[in-house]
């Protein structure tokens, strides 16, 4: 049965596997279908017609993970590294009888390479669909509370 | 003590036949030189009329250093001021956009202005009679930028009363500015959301360079373009079409033949494109119902000959470049001699099907974002760039590939698309631009 707890450990698992860089076991976690969105606007309601910072299917984020570990990949030479810190997410939807669930998690997000630290604050929104006996992300969202600041690279994930 | 203040003999030496000093990049008093003198003396562009839709709106921009503010007034002219109270100096505006309404007001003594920029009341007005103010500047409003043009909507300015007419200026070049228009069946471009904005710690002309730059792509994105080719052809399956992301990463990653082959073409003051022939945006699916619109709007002939037009990257000098193809136009605003802000703008056709913007924004996050992996190929490179040239090994930057000794400067040409003739173009334009006022200081020198 999957409680608000389930889905709480859920989200603590999927910060801990970035922060550990085991993004193979990162990518397991999203549905065939799941989609990882970071919104360019204010409350953004369209990934597709409104610019975003990020918007990427699972070949897409594939891409991603794979090309962290390429061997000409010269903007991770040195690698960089992440920290997320959550505060206990607030669970908004949890049906377990339609296999449906989401939550919003605040947090502030460190990625750091060489002398470098950056840091960022915003909100994850989790829609997390049950498949069997496994939970996989339908959609991460990424609000960052600045999204419309100058960055320079953002190269992990949030 | 300065070594280029006033020295245009200095400066101009900083640009051989076919090398750069690395100074251009790396020397803070060669970045406020050209913050006084090659940003004023060049045409800028300032931002987009569709920005300005109704009256009172308003656009806020950089021109080199200065802030200058654009809006649209009751008749529906457009103006672009210096963003200073001509009281005590306050920015106006202080938003990258808004609508003012009627008038803009200062938010610390309350002076007004109407739309164009003239004084429209002052508090306590009576205190100044009898003191002259009708006399003084301040009595006229926000100083006006006179050398405006707005062509096919792009606000471009020049703060300097002196220089090169803007016919002169862009010439031939604006062809890749029309283009762009008109993909649109009703001729018209509208800017729909804000810029993608991404922090460069390099020097400005690294990103400029760069644009035109045809032997980077195969190499520096390998990770990237290459990574994205490579789990596509893995993971494909059945599938029949090639997804639009995979469309679009993939021409990056073409052999140095495909560059040679798409060509450069050149044009006076520094500016310049690569794919004339073909380019990296010449192979992307058809959006169904498009060439149709094109068609009824300006018939079968003119209709292909704008979209036949697939021009790459056309750098406009100083500081933008403009994507024809896929709707886009880079500003890259210098921040310091190591830090550029770009901001990647999108412009949607008006009338086109919603696939073709959806197509450009989709290109502008994977392209230049801060989130872009393609971006994080060429940012490392530049920051590289940026310190390695600390080296005094070799003081000069090498732009030798395909010169000939013949080179006329000044000119309009197609050449090898892999050529570094553009970039040689635009620092002869740069040495131009940044002494262009600075003779009489030499003479006066000597």
């Amino acid at each position: 049965m999957i409680t608000e707890n389930t889905i709480a450990d859920f989200i603590y698992r999927e910060a801990e596997l970035l922060d550990t860089m085991q993004w193979q076991a990162w990518l397991d976690l999203f549905h065939p279908e799941g989609h990882y969105w970071m919104p360019l606007e204010w409350q953004q309601q369209d990934p597709v017609l409104q610019p975003s910072l990020m918007y990427e299917d699972l070949l897409l984020l594939k891409v991603r993970v794979e090309r962290l570990a390429g061997e000409r990949t010269f903007s991770q030479k040195p690698k960089s590294r992440c920290h997320h810190l959550l505060q206990a997410p607030r669970i908004v939807a949890c049906d377990a009888v339609a296999g449906v669930f989401k939550a919003r998690t605040s947090y502030i997000y460190t990625e750091t390479r060489g002398d470098m630290l950056e840091r960022y604050s915003g909100w994850a929104s989790h829609e997390i669909v049950q498949v069997g006996d496994t939970l996989k992300i339908k959609l991460k969202r990424v609000d960052l509370v600045n999204f419309d600041a100058p960055f320079g690279n953002i190269q992990l994930f949030m | 003590m300065t070594k280029y203040g006033s020295n245009a003999h200095a400066i101009a030496a900083l640009v051989r036949e076919a090398e750069v000093h690395r100074d251009v990049y790396v020397d803070p008093e060669i970045f406020e030189l050209e913050m006084e003198h090659l940003f004023p003396n060049s045409w800028v562009y300032v931002g987009h009329a569709s920005q300005l839709s109704k009256p009172g709106d308003f656009i806020t921009a950089n021109i080199g250093r200065q802030p200058v503010l654009a809006s649209r007034h009751t008749d529906g002219s457009i103006h672009v001021f210096y963003n200073r109270c001509p009281h005590k100096g306050v920015k106006i505006a202080s938003e990258p956009c808004g609508n003012t309404g009627k008038f803009f007001r200062c938010p610390y003594h309350a002076w007004s202005f109407k739309t164009d920029g003239s004084l429209l009341a002052i508090p306590l007005k009576k205190g100044y009679e009898g003191t002259g103010f009708g006399d003084t500047q301040a009595n006229e409003g926000l100083s006006k930028v006179k050398n405006v043009v707005i062509y096919r909507d792009f606000i471009f300015a020049r703060l300097n009363d002196n220089g090169v007419s803007f016919e002169d200026y862009f010439g031939e070049s604006l062809s890749t500015i029309d283009n762009m228009v008109d993909r649109s069946p009703e001729g018209k471009l509208a800017v729909m959301a804000t810029p993608i904005r991404y922090m460069h710690t390099c020097n400005w002309k690294m990103l400029v360079e760069n644009q035109t730059d045809t032997c980077h792509p195969m190499v520096a994105h390998e990770s990237s373009a290459g990574t994205a080719v490579k789990v596509w052809k893995r993971e494909q399956g059945d599938a029949t079409e090639t997804p639009m992301a995979v469309q679009l990463y993939g021409p990056f990653m073409s052999p140095y033949e495909f560059y040679e082959q798409s060509g450069i073409r050149i044009w006076p003051n520094g500016h310049g494109h690569t794919g004339v022939a073909n380019s990296i945006h010449s192979n992307y699916s058809d959006v169904p119902g498009y060439l149709d619109q094109m068609v009824a709007a300006y018939g079968e002939k003119r209709a292909h000959e704008i979209l036949g037009e697939v021009r790459h990257n056309t750098v406009y000098f100083p500081n933008i470049m403009v994507k024809g193809a896929v709707q886009i136009l880079r500003n890259f605003i210098p921040i310091a001699v190591d830090r550029t802000l770009v901001e990647s703008w999108v412009y949607r056709l008006v009338g086109a099907p919603d696939k073709l913007y959806e197509r450009a924004l989709m290109y502008n996050r994977f392209i230049n974002a801060p989130t872009s992996i393609v971006g994080h190929d060429d940012l490392e490179m530049y920051e590289r760039a940026q310190e390695g040239l600390k080296s005094n090994g070799n003081q000069w930057i090498n732009l030798r590939r395909l010169y000939d000794g013949n080179e006329e400067q000044d000119v309009t040409a197609v050449i090898n698309g892999t050529s570094e003739r553009q970039m040689r173009n635009q620092f002869h334009a740069w040495a131009k631009f940044m002494t262009m006022d600075m003779d009489k200081h030499v003479e006066a020198a000597e």
